[in-house]
């Protein structure tokens, strides 16, 4: 059937903002889709409320909704925009579950509004659990099997039908509460006995363990003609045990016969068809027994997935957008194959080389929660690697992860082989490493298999790269053929280096000399059967590259590689503008990057994709591969946040022109001494502060410009290793922390600031083209200096200050401009304390809140910055109409106000005991994420970003307070609005005496350290009663500091809303009377109509260029 | 370990590939094909439709999980050199019995690893098949234009008739399974064990008979159907299989072919054959059923492709009555099926029985049944069904002369696996 004639209108309900587990490949999936539907004149109506996506760029849909996921806000836009139907299956399982909302709810029939995609009914059959047991028994195929048990002697019964080790489940409580694993007999008498007691019901499930079990994924589409068709097999390396999104894994699926992966498909099939996921994707989880080949079906997921992503980038077999045009009515064979555009969609990818995907984890964010990966994920992000064979796409993928120690090394091990293979059995960060190092230290093959479960075939790969490492070491001289086998097995110059004492460029040099070098091969889809016209290439050892060669000017933009805390999608957002200015500017744009989740990774956001890691080899090769056939203009680095940075200089080195800033004007900025000469010519202040590069001298600098301080690493983002730090002994403890990790040393020296207490905080993205400064947006931050600018909340444009502040903002941002001498984005960050303005610090590139600030003022800053960087000025952008003429300094009264929301992710991490990590804000960044509320004014504006991160602020019920003590003078007037707005009040003690002197009366409940005496609950039984509704809760030293965090422990685990500053109540309270005034949305297109008219410009003033143009 | 010593893959037009040895060592002639299934090398080194074609793998990592004895699709290897990227140096599945190096050097099978397979791939895709040599031991040693001369002294694969060189001698049955419907008399051009299994799993008795039987020895078992199989080599070769065809169409016995019967049918209704620029073969080719217009996922492995005007039913030249195109690739309109309208033969151009390959073809062989019971009723066929005689379930050991060469090892003998094997 072709396209529906009835749907000319489709609302898309993005995924929010980045969280664990749902991170940019919503942002990939849902942009596909739009682009897709509005090439086939679908008008396209976008909500999403995370603004540092490239979906919600106004050009990629006809009316872009910041708003919150929820019923309220999408019938908003429903009964604005009428549209034919609703798209819930690119959002991840935040849109899915709004669908299924809204539709329980009776919004979609009552505005006659179809659900396309995945009907709701499907939806269900794939999400719940018992339905879908019964389904895959149906389809003949076999689920874990389980008992109930009502006693301990049923458990026992049970147990010899299940076998052990076997798994407890107590029904109906909560986050798992009571279950785990019983290995013996022993064992499962305590755990069946505990589970009884805490389950309402008093019944366990018991269902045998398939720990360990072989774990695979299919990903499949189906159409409206039943035509379906398995787009990749990805099997983890990691048993059954790992979450899929924590484990190692492996495209195509590499230990199957031809049986037993057709029997997988054929499951599969009947899976979908019987779920009737019937215009889209889905993605099936099976475990097999490696003992016998037994299959048993452990999940399905009736839309696009974090997987779908992966899958897409593995095979260049386009998920999202297939699945966006068999939503409107296409079937598989009407659509076109991207890369070979002869052939149809409704094939099935084969792949001629290996893909291997690998986590990053963020445990150093959170020392107190334990490291073991469990079922629950708890990665942040991920690189993905291309090889020819799975020794160096694993190589390849390890050294993407940019952490020190990701990368095998062959360092005489000071740990015997039994130890390693014994730590091996958990599953942790860097297992894999531990696998190499004991495989190294002389464990077999048999001793990690019986440890880890690792399919022996990925173990013996892992031997083999050992015994080529001790090949390389052995040769009699670094020559062609040792350099060959070292490359065909992806060791990197660095690798090779250390295993031959020289350095990474002395390898490098030989390599050339002896001319090893990598040729580049193309992801097509079909193994080479047909020719492929996208030129999407990875590296590899072999004979025949297929770049081609092209006689346009090049420009290469690094991206910004795997996700992590403080390096998010807001940068990928700025590479793939940049690929998009350049290449209307008439430039060849070529990407490099090895994040499978990002936009910048699709094969047709810039004009070539290399899939390659982001290390100055890879890096270097590309170039030099681009070079050979055409000339390179130069490499954009100041996009790619510290990723790409941090090869400026060696680029440099190598002879490759750098666009925009110079290396060494990075240096002004980065190195502390050279940039307080900056400030001291423009007659700027700085926090007092000095540098040190051990404990003595950071003591002694402490000292001298007095306790607090604030304590930083240089070359840093996000924040690692940054803390406020009040007196010597913390100064002290925080080198014996950080001891080891190599943040801190003569090259990268510590830097100790006076760390301002109750300033405002003040964030500013600006443009710098040599003569004129282009402000993007001044962001005030509504906690205060000392939280971390990427968890703190901001304003834009800013509520509290005066004309004259900004003034004085803006002058000095010229100032640091000029005298670092920026080509391009600079961010800087102040602080306003006692009516001084403090320069905290300046970052000569795209700062993580650059989309956000395009998104609030209708300002492409990082496409200006680009065009900038080939020579563009600011004027000329002025008059192209590219920049607005106002720069953001000057926001007209009557524009929106925008407000910036972190989204955190404490209830993840739980420590080894089970507990919750306490989730109190700080220098350190830990957010994973942000949305934005954009409104008339601030309180309402906050009031959407509230509503966006966590639900928001409930309209009535029970507020708990408890404040350290200087904040008790404050606390006073929010909580008095509070009573004033109907809640009732809970506090401690201390709290409640307060409050009572001031005329609000709170009933008092005890501290949690008051526990265990007879009589009422504590504050903590209380929260976890449910019981209470809000929690406020600032932190304090001494006694209380146990009690605050069990306090907040609760709240999180409890999904309360938390306020750990007053600054941020009393912004929460001011919202409340805007939400119960009303709720209104408003579309980007129609903010930049607005702001057209108000500036009086006639015609087309929509910001960006058109996504398809 | 890794092997180190060398070995050459060279192409008749000149291109050489340097590499490892694998396999066993020696030199080796034939066409270089190459085969893009990600799964499934024991099925594919193990169908017949390769003899004589050295296979490249575009898969880079082969051998992973071994060999089994379920699996292989005929009683040997017919591949005849085998070129892959990274053999496996360990086996891990809990079926496997051997690793498939042991195999190859056991059956002699002279292949090459560690070269740029995706370089060979494109130059083939490029260029077309051709023939080419791989050479290892002491023949990789030999000078260059002399390796480049025997290459070209290799016979071409255009005219080649292989059917004798993989077909059984004598006749073997293998009894049907659950409820009996009838017989069926395969052709054996190149049977594979799971084209035999579908079958006996739909009821019929299976006669597999030599490719040279003759039309009296064919209609004495008489079937009620006759099955060509898929089979190597060029059918505008094979006079003998279409002459012997045009007897069954005549006689109203219904028909189904695969693959080179496919081709044979075409050339029994009078339409012409031609050979593909490098084949299809793969396990991800989509064919559009054009009676249900629904999309199947097949398995293909064909180098020639029969032409029929795709409009609508065409008279048959040969004049039994009109055929249709019933089945196209997706990928390059190449026609995968035809259907006679006026008498009950049909064929496909790919392998419904899979193996390696998805299952989403098996409705052929129901297709088939269903064809089979329908011309049953006409009266003449029904008694024609009555008085068949009750055939024994195995008259002739499968084995018996098959290959004197003694390849025959381990991988066992089609029939003797068929009645174990099946899934």
């Amino acid at each position: 059937m072709p396209k529906r004639d009835d749907i000319n209108s489709v609302l898309v309900i993005g995924s929010g903002p980045i969280v664990i587990g749902q991170a940019a490949e919503f942002d990939y999936s849902g942009t596909q889709a739009c682009r897709v539907l509005r090439e086939e004149g679908v008008r396209v109506i976008l909500v999403n409320p995370n603004p540092a996506t490239i979906m919600t760029d106004p050009g990629f849909a006809d009316a872009t909704y910041i708003e919150p996921i929820t019923s309220q806000s999408l019938e908003a836009i429903i009964v604005k925009e009428r549209p034919d139907a609703v798209l819930p299956t690119l959002g991840g399982q935040t849109a899915l579950n709004a669908a299924i909302a809204l539709e329980e709810a009776g919004i979609l029939a009552k505005h006659g509004v179809e659900l396309i995609g995945a009907k709701v009914e499907a939806i269900r059959k794939g999400e719940d659990r018992q339905l879908f047991k019964d389904l895959v028994i149906e389809a003949g195929a076999d689920v874990a099997r389980s008992h109930i048990a009502h006693t301990v002697e049923e458990a026992l019964e049970f147990a010899e039908d299940l076998g052990y080790p076997l798994v407890v489940r107590p029904s109906f409580t909560m986050g798992g509460l009571g279950s785990g694993f019983a290995y013996t007999p022993e064992e499962l008498v305590r755990i069946v006995g505990d589970g009884l007691h805490s389950s309402p019901t008093t019944e366990v499930l018991l269902e045998e363990s398939i720990l360990g079990w072989k774990e695979y994924e299919l990903e499949l589409m189906r159409d409206t003609a039943d035509n379906t068709v398995v787009v990749c097999s990805i099997e983890n390396v990691d048993p059954v045990g790992v979450h899929t999104g924590d484990s190692i894994t492996v495209a195509p699926a590499l230990t199957l016969t031809d049986r037993e992966y057709q029997r997988l498909r054929d499951i599969g099939i009947d899976i979908i068809r019987l779920v009737g996921v019937d215009t889209g994707g889905c993605n099936i989880q099976f475990a097999i027994d490696p003992a016998n080949g037994r299959v048993i079906v452990i999940e399905m997921n009736p839309r696009v997935s974090r997987s779908s992503a992966l899958a897409s980038k593995a095979t260049g077999f386009p998920i999202a957008k297939i699945a966006a045009k068999l939503a409107i009515g296409y079937r598989l064979d009407e659509i076109p194959n991207d890369i070979t555009r002869v052939t149809p969609a409704s094939f099935e990818p084969t792949l001629d080389y290996v893909v291997v995907k690998v986590p990053r984890f963020a445990f150093e964010k959170f020392p107190a929660a334990d490291a073991r990966l469990t079922t629950t994920m708890k990665s942040v992000g991920e690189a993905m690697a291309i090889g020819r064979n799975f020794s160096t796409a694993l190589q390849k993928a390890l050294r993407s992860l940019e952490k020190r120690g990701s990368s095998f090394s062959w360092a005489p091990s000071t740990e015997p082989a039994a130890a390693l293979v014994e730590r091996a059995e958990m599953p942790t960060d860097g297992r894999i490493i531990t696998v190499q190092r004991a495989l190294f230290a002389g464990a077999s093959v048999e001793d990690l298999y019986a440890a880890t479960g690792i399919d022996p075939w990925f173990l013996d790969q892992i031997a083999l790269i050992n015994e080529v490492a001790a090949d390389i070491a052995a040769a009699d001289q670094l020559d062609a053929d040792v350099l060959r086998l070292a490359k065909e097995h992806g060791f990197s110059d660095a690798q090779i280096g250390e295993l031959r004492r020289l350095a990474e460029g002395e390898v490098r040099a030989v390599r050339h000399a002896m001319r090893v070098r990598p040729v580049y091969k193309t992801v097509d889809t079909c193994a080479g059967e047909f020719p492929a016209l996208t030129p999407y290439h990875y590296s590899s050892y072999d004979e025949e590259s297929e770049v081609r060669s092209s006689d346009r000017d090049k420009v290469i933009i690094l991206g910004s590689g795997p996700n992590r805390i403080g390096q998010g999608v807001e940068f990928d957002y700025s590479c793939v503008h940049a690929a998009f200015a350049l290449s209307d500017a008439g430039y060849e744009t070529i990407m490099i990057n090895c994040n499978p989740e990002t936009v910048s990774t699709d094969y047709d956001t810039s004009d070539r994709l290399y899939f390659e890691p982001l290390t100055l080899e890879d890096v270097l090769e590309v170039i030099d591969a681009e070079a050979a056939s055409g000339r390179v203009v130069g490499v954009v680095v100041q996009l790619g946040g510290q990723t790409a940075l941090g090869l400026a200089k060696g680029l440099e080195a190598a002879g490759v022109p750098i666009l925009g800033t110079s290396p060494s004007a990075i240096d002004l900025a980065e190195e502390r001494g050279l940039f307080a000469g900056i400030l001291r010519d423009a007659g700027l202040v700085a926090p007092k502060n000095g540098t040190a590069t051990d404990v003595a001298g950071a003591l002694d600098v402490a000292e001298s410009i007095g306790y607090p301080v604030l304590v930083r690493p240089s070359y840093v983002l996000g924040g690692r290793g940054m803390e406020i730090v009040y007196d010597r002994a913390q100064l002290e403890d925080y080198f014996s922390r950080i001891e080891g990790q190599g943040i801190v040393g003569p090259t990268h020296p510590l830097l100790v600031d006076r760390f301002l207490d109750d300033a405002i905080e003040i964030d500013v993205d600006a443009l710098y083209d040599g003569e004129r400064l282009y402000i993007g947006g001044i962001m005030e931050h509504i906690e205060e200096a000392g939280i971390h600018s990427g968890d703190s909340s901001c304003t834009l444009p800013p509520v509290t200050l005066g004309q004259s502040q900004i003034a004085a903002v803006r002058e000095a941002t010229l100032a640091i401009a000029q005298g670092i001498g920026v080509r391009g984005l600079l961010n800087v960050q102040y602080a306003i304390g006692a009516g001084v303005l403090y320069v905290l610090e300046a970052n000569p590139r795209a700062s993580r809140t650059v989309p956000f600030v395009s998104k609030a003022l209708g300002i492409p800053l990082a496409k200006a910055a680009s065009l900038l960087m080939v020579g563009q000025s600011i004027d000329s952008m002025i008059d192209s109409g590219l920049l607005p003429a106002q720069d953001g300094s000057l926001v007209p009264a009557g524009s929106p106000v925008a407000v910036k929301e972190a989204v955190l992710p404490f209830k993840r991490f739980r420590t080894a005991e089970g507990r919750i990590v306490d989730s109190l804000l700080g220098p350190e960044m830990r957010s994973t994420g942000e949305v934005m509320g954009i409104d008339r004014d601030f309180p309402r504006a906050f009031a959407k970003s509230q509503q966006a991160a966590y639900g928001g602020m409930p309209l009535s019920g029970t507020v708990f307070v408890s404040v350290a003590d200087r904040d008790k003078r404050s606390i006073v007037l929010p909580v008095l609005r509070l009573q004033e707005l109907g809640y009732s009040l809970l506090a401690t003690e201390g709290t409640a005496e307060v409050l009572r002197r001031n005329g609000i009366s709170a009933d008092v409940v005890r501290k949690h350290s008051e526990r265990g005496v007879p009589g009422a609950p504590t504050i903590v039984d209380v929260i976890e009663q449910d019981a209470v509704d809000v929690v406020i809760n600032t932190p304090s030293g001494g006694a209380s500091r146990a009690d605050g965090y069990e306090i907040r422990a609760a709240a999180v685990a409890g999904d309360k809303p938390l306020f750990t500053t007053i600054a941020e109540l009393s912004a929460a309270v001011a919202s409340v009377e805007a939400i119960k005034a009303g709720f209104e949305v408003t579309s980007l297109q129609e903010y930049a109509d607005q702001r057209a008219t108000s500036a009086g410009v006639t015609g087309d003033t929509k910001p960006g260029r058109s996504a398809l143009g | 370990m890794i092997s180190r010593e060398p070995a050459v893959l060279v192409l008749e037009d000149g291109r050489r590939f340097r590499g490892r040895a694998y396999g066993a060592r020696g030199r080796t002639f034939g066409e270089a094909v190459f085969a893009t299934g990600m799964t499934g090398y024991q099925e594919t080194i193990t169908d017949p439709s390769y003899a004589g074609q050295i296979v490249l793998q575009t898969a880079p990592h082969i051998g992973n999980t071994g060999v089994n004895d379920e699996d292989p699709e005929s009683r040997r290897i017919w591949v005849a050199g085998y070129v892959v990227r990274d053999p496996s140096r360990v086996v891990s599945n809990h079926r496997a019995v051997r690793s498939l190096d042991d195999d190859l050097v056991a059956q002699e099978v002279v292949g090459i690893s560690g070269i740029d397979t995706r370089a060979v791939t494109l130059h083939l895709r490029d260029k077309g098949a051709m023939r080419a040599g791989i050479f290892s031991g002491a023949d990789a040693s030999l000078p260059e234009d002399q390796q480049l001369e025997l290459v070209r002294e290799s016979p071409e694969m255009t005219g080649s008739h292989l059917s004798s060189a993989v077909s059984t001698e004598s006749r073997y049955t293998v009894p049907a399974e659950g409820e009996r419907i009838g017989s069926v008399a395969i052709l054996d051009l190149g049977i594979k064990a799971a084209t035999i299994r579908a079958l006996a799993e739909r009821g019929f008795d299976v006669h597999v008979v030599p490719e040279s039987t003759t039309v009296e020895e064919l209609f004495e078992l008489d079937p009620s159907a006759v099955f060509y199989s898929n089979g190597p080599g060029d059918p505008g070769a094979s006079d003998d299989h279409v002459e012997l065809l045009r007897a069954v169409l005549r006689r109203g016995t219904p028909f189904f072919g695969i693959c080179f019967g496919n081709q044979l049918l075409g050339r029994a209704l009078g339409f012409g054959t031609y050979k593909l620029p490098f084949g299809h073969r793969g396990i991800n080719q989509p064919v559009l059923d054009k009676r249900t217009g629904r999309v199947e996922i097949t398995a293909h492995n064909h180098g020639f492709a029969v032409e029929v005007p795709r409009g609508g039913p065409v008279e048959t030249p040969a004049g039994f009555g009109r055929a249709e195109v019933t089945h196209v690739d997706l990928n390059d309109d190449v026609v995968e099926g035809i259907a006679c309208l006026d008498i009950p033969a049909f064929s496909v151009q790919y392998h419904p029985e899979a193996a390696a390959g998805p299952h989403d073809s098996q409705y052929l062989f129901d297709r088939f049944r269903d064809m089979v019971l329908a011309s049953r009723r006409s009266p003449e066929e029904a008694i024609a069904v009555e008085a068949e005689p009750q055939v024994t379930p195995r008259d002739v050991s499968p084995t018996a002369g098959a290959d004197a060469a003694g390849l025959n090892t381990a991988a066992g003998a089609a029939a003797n696996d068929t009645e174990s094997s099946n899934d």
